[in-house]
């Protein structure tokens, strides 16, 4: 827990404070050191236009960091909401949002998101709308599972007596006791969320230029495999390790 | 077969759901499906008005929604927008690439994820157990498309064993399973990781059971309590959990076959999606949920077939 928070924490800084530790502008061409290796003086190399991949990889990490916990965001959003509807109303309209939920699960949602991404081009906001509509409904099924769970607790009925309103039971008794399992699910959703948008930018339907993710830089990569590896290597060991601390803190979380 | 009939009833309104989506997400396309023509000099305005009627884009959207559907329904799947042929026609051809891909990942998620999850539960705790666990744990955080491109980096650009892509049809049996070999294990490898852990969560539970420890007292031996015992018990969950699995082996075909230019459905649909080729990308998205359905329909049947306390 304590080692996968740090780690974390350090990504999450290195993001935030890129423009302190970037050796160089992410933007700027340098055509006198077009291609080169990683060295002393570019770590990660540099690309096709001579631009510095490490700094690139910072200010992509910023990108990357930002969509995934912005479509986090709105996945829990929504999940809590259809969860806590589904969970505390009960009968007919527990049955319905569920069948949704699963019905949304079996659909090929990567690819409608492609498809979606391609024909709409969107912008970073509504590519976080999108990546955060196609991700909510583990959330919802956890924090069904735990307002159902706690709805006969007594200080549900203690509430309820006490003349508490649906809204304020919901809000301030059944979703702040389910709040454990509902960060876990969040924690996860980041994680998620992240490998969407740069499999997105992969196919180059996400992030489009001037700005970069992770995954718009390995779009980019992809074409110079054979001569400058380098490029291709970077920004996927910076997915995966986010990716992967992710992981292992919701799963720490959970114990 | 009433499972069978109920589950094919229940798809309905999925299909119709998606089907709705993707037509409505084409109605979005700034500049509409003729886009590429509006730029180009040659091409006149009494060209575009006759390609739009040709097209039966001159009709209203709930019109052109009701006719594509009566018609996919017919097998009737359009005309690619890219090259003029039936949308069908270029589906069909590249399933059998798609099914060799498909299968030969499966087998071998299979031959990975049993013994792994065999060897990790019964070694528990071990520096076996931990790494198969850490390999398993990294299956779940590695993007696909980048494991296929570090594998093309290792094999075909710095070792040069293995062709970087393509599918070298015309090659004897060996030669193609060289171009295989990377795909397959791509597609397999977050699988076979999630499944080894079914296995050993489930097999760790088994061999903790009364009847186990009963076989044990009566004398049967280490081999074949593990193998007569055991794995049987052990296996039927992690069947119902893999076969659902499955099928998402579908959309991740789309991304290794990509990212390895496997000439399959998958790289059709990243070809349409490049062209912007709308009737091929909308026939993709509902054939893909149809193989969702399929594949999900067949878990069932086979759960039930396995375990027949789950028809109850």
């Amino acid at each position: 827990m304590k080692r996968s928070a740090f780690w974390l924490a350090a990504i999450a800084v290195a993001a935030i404070i890129a423009p302190l530790l970037a050796p160089y502008a992410p933007d700027v061409l340098d055509l006198a050191n077009r291609r080169a290796a990683p060295s002393l003086a570019h770590w990660f190399g540099t690309d096709d236009l001579g631009r510095d991949t490490f700094s690139r990889a910072l200010f992509g990490g910023r990108v990357s960091i930002a969509v995934g916990l912005l479509s986090a965001l709105v996945a829990a959003v929504l999940g809590v909401a259809v969860g806590a509807v589904a969970g505390y109303v009960g009968g007919w309209t527990d049955t319905l949002l569920m069948r949704a939920t699963d019905a949304v699960l079996s659909m090929p949602r990567l690819l409608l998101l492609m498809v979606a991404a391609a024909t709409l081009q969107p912008t970073l906001p509504a590519l976080v709308v999108l990546v955060g509509i196609v991700g909510w409904m583990e959330t919802a099924r956890v924090t069904r599972a735990a307002v159902r769970s706690l709805l006969s607790s007594e200080f549900v009925i203690a509430a309820r007596a006490a003349g508490a309103g649906h809204l304020r039971i919901v809000g301030k008794h059944l979703l702040v006791n389910a709040s454990g399992a509902i960060r876990v699910a969040a924690v996860l959703a980041v994680g998620r969320a992240i490998l969407v948008e740069s499999a997105l930018s992969f196919f180059g339907v996400g992030v489009q230029p001037p700005a970069a993710s992770w995954g718009s830089m390995l779009y980019q990569a992809q074409s110079a495999m054979s001569t400058e590896p380098w490029l291709a290597l970077f920004p996927g060991v910076c997915i995966v390790a986010t990716v992967a601390t992710l992981t292992a803190l919701s799963d720490a979380a959970d114990q | 077969m009433g499972l069978a009939a109920r589950r094919a009833a229940e798809a309905v309104p999925l299909l119709l759901f998606v089907s709705a989506i993707a037509f409505g997400l084409l109605q979005l396309v700034p500049g509409g499906p003729l886009e590429v023509y509006l730029s180009n000099p040659g091409v006149r305005p009494e060209d575009l008005e006759r390609l739009r009627r040709a097209l039966g884009l001159d009709r209203s959207i709930g019109e052109q929604y009701v006719s594509w559907l009566a018609a996919f329904v017919r097998g009737d799947w359009g005309f690619s927008f890219s090259d003029g042929r039936p949308v069908l026609d270029r589906i069909v051809e590249r399933l059998p690439a798609s099914i060799e891909l498909l299968a030969a990942s499966l087998v071998l998620a299979l031959s990975a994820a049993i013994p792994a999850g065999i060897v990790a539960a019964v070694t528990r705790r071990s520096f076996v157990d931990r790494s198969i666990s850490a390999v398993a744990a990294a299956g779940v955080s590695i993007p696909t498309f980048w494991l296929g491109l570090m594998l093309q980096l290792t094999f075909a650009i710095a070792l040069g064993w293995l062709p970087s892509s393509g599918r070298g049809a015309d090659g004897t049996g060996f030669a193609r399973l060289q171009y295989l070999v990377m795909p397959a294990a791509v597609l397999a490898f977050g699988h076979a990781a999630a499944w080894s852990r079914y296995l050993r969560a489930s097999l760790i539970e088994v061999l903790a059971a009364p009847f186990m420890a009963a076989a044990r007292a009566r004398g049967v031996g280490a081999r074949a309590c593990l193998t007569r015992h055991a794995l049987p018990n052990a296996l039927a969950p992690v069947a119902a959990v893999a076969l659902l699995d499955a099928a998402l082996l579908v959309p991740g075909a789309v991304v290794t076959e990509s990212v390895f230019a496997w000439p399959g459905v998958g790289s059709l649909f990243t070809e349409a999606l490049g062209r912007r080729d709308y009737t091929v990308l909308m026939a993709m998205l509902m054939v893909s949920s149809v193989a969702v359905v399929v594949f999900n329909l067949i878990a069932d049947l086979i759960h039930a077939w396995i375990d027949p306390r789950v028809t109850s």
